[in-house]
């Protein structure tokens, strides 16, 4: 049993199904990645594991409890976290402020997570006082990741982090998420530039019309003609 | 029992208007026949104001809280358009009254045109505020000079002489030039802006009625405007009148009450008629599709090339154009322009509680709206005083209590309103006659 | 040559008592206010109109407060108002009641969160549609107001104490023209003062202050966050009633208290909320001094500052630029202006 997995999910907008029998999984210090073409479901799976959206089939486990049935709070306290694909961070705040406000419902000392965030993203710390909406597009996305990361998450799923930003500062993003995912945190993260998302992916998952089509570790799938010739262009 | 709500579900329009007209009918038999006419007319002006603000809410979501100035504009019109001249006070301060006319449009053009050339901001400044100066010398002397001609009777320049019935139009053109430049203005901005902006305008162009002496008589009040309508006395000395309310079998007195507010009902009605007329029309034209399909949704109207301010601006126009229209109307209909009845709560408040219990976006529900809103605020003075009645037979008639509510009975209808109007948007957001063909 | 400089210090004089004074005292009435409304605009997410009639509401809690210490209910005239202790006659007897305003206004204010506006926030209302119900709210609460105090204008005693007076002043300094401090204007400083420093503070270095910013910010990220949205909206509604509450009592002592006038701050309000910039607390406070000292300059006759400042010259008119029956017209000017140079206001506030 994988330490966060969803297992053959159903779930629909009102009348209109989006996701069909669709299983991921994470296990602690492993880096999965969802692939697929627009309108497959990836989001959407990613939002039934936070809760934001119930299934009507299936279940969502994690760490061996079945959290199916948990609300979007709930299951943050249980230490799962999420980082929006857009409007991620406090931008009228300051960065130290932001990272405050990631662990809101701490009631224990949140400085030593602070200092941690800041450790493993250094230019951060530079930049402490200033407002997050000031700083540049990566470091942003810095900012994101460490508020996700206040409450102590040991999952932590990611929405497109790089939608949007320049070939240089998606390098930049994916090593961050490595350090992530080297810290011992699973991370599950969604995303739109699958070869090089693959590249770097323990696992990864491909969604088709809200089914599992492929499955298996990046460099498989990568190596795998049928996925290079629809997904990754050749 | 379902009978009943069947019939009601299928035939909501025709039910309402129904019992609308068996409240006035009960009204003209057990009360007075003027009475139940003077209710019907300001109910049908009501109406009109309120289909002029419907449309712009129901039609583009814009908030007007200004009612109560356009309502004035159109009011002021009658008085410049339909009263005769005052010789003595034009030639008296005419010639300066036109030279500050002329400084206040040269000021404006020069420091337009300053700005648009792109000059320092201090040199445009400096231009107004000079330009200011100089129209302000001549415009004291002219005002000065101006109210002193028989102040208790003019001191006022008066208006043009020209039919009455031709001020109607240009109060609606006055108000739909003050809305044209507060929409320039504001439209395209956030969407309370827009009601600030109107609040701000209605509260200067009362300001200006209530202060200008030369232009509005100002709290002396206009009195004995033209009408467009025979008098009572004229009507009751004529013998084919007093045949003709012997027929009917009134009273000549009576009759020629009647019978004038009859003659205004047929102006009102045909006015309001023509209006609902016009407005389903252009709702269901190429135009109303396009009003329609931005009110939807703006984002993919926007993403269509629609250019949702110009539209929202001719709306806002056209809507309060008829406030202004209305607002003539009245002031022809009460036969004085009185600056200080002019209030927020029966003008603007009121009307938006007419247009919101009646079915925001839909025409014949704010003629509902008006109906019903205006009789219960007409009423609520005699319920206020049974009340107080009740309290004073239970608590003796010098207590202090009952001394304290009969002072203060009369302020319940503000909470009263406003309760009503909350509670449809809460309960009941579509009011009596929702809106057909809105995508819910 | 002293009778010049003499003559100078005069007309200076003259413009600090009734220009600069009035305007700060007004200014910091305007300021309170303004901020009530950008904090509701920042957290509620709509422009609330009922704003004049809710400080009107906290000063007559005032006024009933006062008028339930005298125990003089049944001839209620609720002008007599005497200082409980004779040794503190100096301070207004409004501020004994004013905690009990703050409380009362925090009680109406939420119940009728509670009442009317949670709903909306539920169905996630379009924000002009909030905008309308305030307006709604606004003609509850002020038929509240004058059901309870009825229509009419009333001056408080408290209103004519002065720190010093006119006379004191020429005492003094020997001037001809003297400088009169109400203790109401200094009291209305004092206050605004404290209780701008307590809201930055509160904003800026408070968990919970903090959090607000953050639901202001990005209401779906505070959520994940873990953060309350309805204890963030319950604490707002609180400093509100705390704002309103003191600025409709500062205001009523220092003009007199008439619930149409209340209403009518709308305009003033709105414009300082705008130029300084809506959503920005820092904003709200310029801009309510924009506003209020564009009011008293150009409402101002100039006629004796010139006497004293030109030895000679007499001017034939007041030298007044605009009547003062036009003071809320500059509001709406300044208003124009902004909108049409600079949508956003002086700081940056919120557009769309």
């Amino acid at each position: 049993m994988a330490y966060l997995e969803g297992n053959s999910l159903v779930a629909a907008y009102g009348p209109v199904p989006i996701l069909h029998e669709c299983s991921v999984s994470v296990e602690k210090g492993e880096l999965a990645v969802i692939v697929g073409p627009n309108g497959a479901g990836k989001s959407t799976a990613m939002k039934v594991l936070l809760g934001m959206l119930n299934p009507s089939e299936g279940s969502v486990i994690f760490d061996g409890q079945d959290i199916t049935h948990l609300s979007t709070q709930e299951r943050i306290s249980l230490g799962l976290a999420f980082v929006p694909q857009t409007n991620n961070v406090f931008t009228s705040m300051t960065v130290h402020e932001n990272l405050e406000m990631g662990g809101f419902l701490r009631e224990d000392d949140i400085s030593h997570t602070i200092q941690e965030v800041y450790d493993l993203f250094p230019i951060l710390y530079e930049k402490r006082k200033q407002n997050a909406g000031e700083l540049s597009g990566g470091q942003r996305q810095q900012v994101a990741f460490g508020r996700a990361m206040m409450t102590k998450p040991t999952v932590m799923l990611l929405d497109e982090p790089t939608a949007g930003v320049s070939p240089i500062v998606m390098d930049e993003i994916f090593s961050n998420i490595l350090d992530l995912k080297n810290s011992g945190r699973a991370v599950l993260m969604v995303e739109q530039n699958a070869q090089q998302a693959l590249n770097i992916a323990d696992k990864g998952f491909v969604l088709v019309s809200g089914r599992n089509t492929h499955t298996g570790t990046g460099k498989e799938l990568i190596a795998d003609p049928e996925v290079r010739k629809k997904f990754l262009g050749g | 029992m379902n009978m009943v709500s069947e019939v009601w579900q299928s035939h909501r329009t025709q039910v309402t208007f129904a019992i609308m007209a068996t409240i006035l009918l009960f009204v003209g038999f057990n009360q007075s026949w003027p009475l139940a006419l003077g209710i019907f007319n300001l109910c049908v002006i009501s109406s009109i104001m309120a289909l002029g603000v419907n449309i712009q809410w129901g039609y583009a979501g814009l908030f007007n809280v200004g009612i109560m100035g356009f309502a004035a504009l159109g009011g002021l019109s009658v008085v410049l358009i339909s009263q005769q001249p005052v010789t003595e006070a034009v030639e008296a301060g005419g010639f300066n009254m036109l030279i500050a006319l002329i400084l206040g449009v040269i000021t404006v053009v020069v420091g337009v045109v300053l700005h648009n050339k792109k000059f320092n901001k201090w040199i445009v400044f400096a231009a107004i505020f000079l330009g200011f100066f100089a129209m302000r010398y001549f415009f004291a002397d002219g005002a000065n000079a101006i109210e002193k001609v028989n102040p208790a009777g003019t001191g006022y320049l008066g208006g043009l002489g020209l039919p009455v019935l031709l001020s109607w139009l240009v109060g609606g053109l006055a108000a739909a030039a003050a809305a044209w430049s507060i929409g320039k203005i504001t439209l395209g901005l956030r969407s309370d802006y827009l009601a600030i902006a109107t609040l701000g305008i209605s509260e200067i162009i009362i300001y200006v009625i209530k202060n200008e002496d030369w232009l509005s008589r100002g709290v002396k009040n206009v009195t004995g405007l033209q009408r467009p309508v025979p008098y009572e006395l004229q009507l009751q000395q004529a013998p084919w009148f007093q045949d003709l309310a012997l027929t009917v079998g009134f009273g000549v007195r009576e009759f020629s009450t009647i019978f004038v507010k009859l003659c205004y009902a047929g102006f009102f009605v045909t006015i309001l008629v023509g209006l609902i007329i016009m407005a389903n029309l252009a709702l269901d034209s190429p135009w109303g599709r396009k009003v329609r399909a931005i009110r939807d949704n703006e984002v993919s109207a926007a993403a269509m090339g629609k250019n949702i301010t110009r539209q929202h601006l001719q709306i806002f126009v056209i809507g309060s154009a008829i406030v202004g229209l209305a607002g003539a109307m009245l002031v022809t209909y009460n036969g004085l322009l009185n600056p200080t009845s002019y209030q927020p709560l029966r003008f603007t408040f009121l009307i938006w509680v007419m247009v919101i219990v009646g079915g925001s976006g839909n025409n014949l529900g704010s003629v509902v709206g008006a109906f019903i809103i205006w009789f219960l605020w007409i009423q609520a003075g005699p319920m206020g005083l049974w009340v107080a009645e009740v309290i004073s037979n239970i608590a003796g008639e010098q207590s202090a209590v009952t001394l304290f509510i009969e002072d203060r009975v009369h302020h319940l209808r503000l909470v009263f309103m406003g309760g009503i109007m909350l509670m449809v948007m809460r309960f009941s957001p579509g009011g009596i006659l929702p809106e057909k063909n809105k995508e819910l | 040559m002293v009778s010049e400089s003499v003559d100078i210090l005069n007309a200076f004089a003259l413009l600090t008592n009734f220009i600069i004074v009035p305007a700060i005292a007004y200014g910091s009435q305007l300021a309170l206010g303004a901020l009530a409304v950008t904090l509701i605009y920042s957290i509620l997410r709509f422009s609330n109109f009922g704003q004049g009639d809710s400080m009107a509401f906290g000063a007559v809690m005032v006024i009933l407060m006062l008028a339930l210490f005298q125990s003089d209910w049944a001839n209620a005239n609720f002008g007599a108002i005497l200082p409980p202790f004779e040794f503190l006659s100096f301070v207004p007897t409004a501020l004994y009641a004013l905690p009990f305003a703050v409380v009362f206004t925090a009680i109406y204010l939420l119940v009728m969160d509670k009442l009317v506006y949670q709903h909306y926030r539920r169905i996630k209302a379009k924000p002009i549609t909030v905008c309308m119900v305030s307006m709604g709210l606004m003609f509850v609460t002020g038929g509240i107001v004058r059901i309870i105090n009825g229509p009419e204008r009333m001056t408080f005693d408290d209103g004519a104490r002065f720190l010093f007076s006119v006379r004191d002043f020429k005492e003094f300094t020997g001037l001809t023209q003297g400088i009169a401090i109400k203790t109401s204007q200094f009291l209305t400083v004092t206050m605004a003062i404290l209780l701008v420093a307590f809201l930055f503070y509160f904003l800026n270095k408070t968990k919970t202050g903090k959090s607000m910013r953050a639901y202001s910010d990005n209401e779906d990220l505070a959520l994940l966050s873990g953060i309350d949205p309805d204890r963030v909206v319950r604490v707002t509604w609180l400093i509100v009633a705390t704002f309103t509450a003191i600025a409709g009592t500062l205001y009523g002592l220092d003009k007199g208290f008439l619930p149409f006038q209340y209403h009518q701050l709308l305009l003033p309000i709105f414009a300082s909320v705008i130029v300084g910039g809506i959503g920005s607390p820092m904003g709200a406070i310029v801009g309510a001094f924009v506003v209020s000292f564009s009011e008293l300059f150009l409402t101002y006759a100039y006629k004796k500052f010139l006497i004293y400042l030109l030895p000679g010259y007499v001017p034939d008119s007041l030298v007044q630029l605009i009547g003062v029956e036009y003071k809320y017209a500059i509001s709406f000017v300044i208003l124009v202006v902004v909108l049409l140079i600079r949508p956003t206001g002086i700081f940056k506030g919120k557009v769309v």
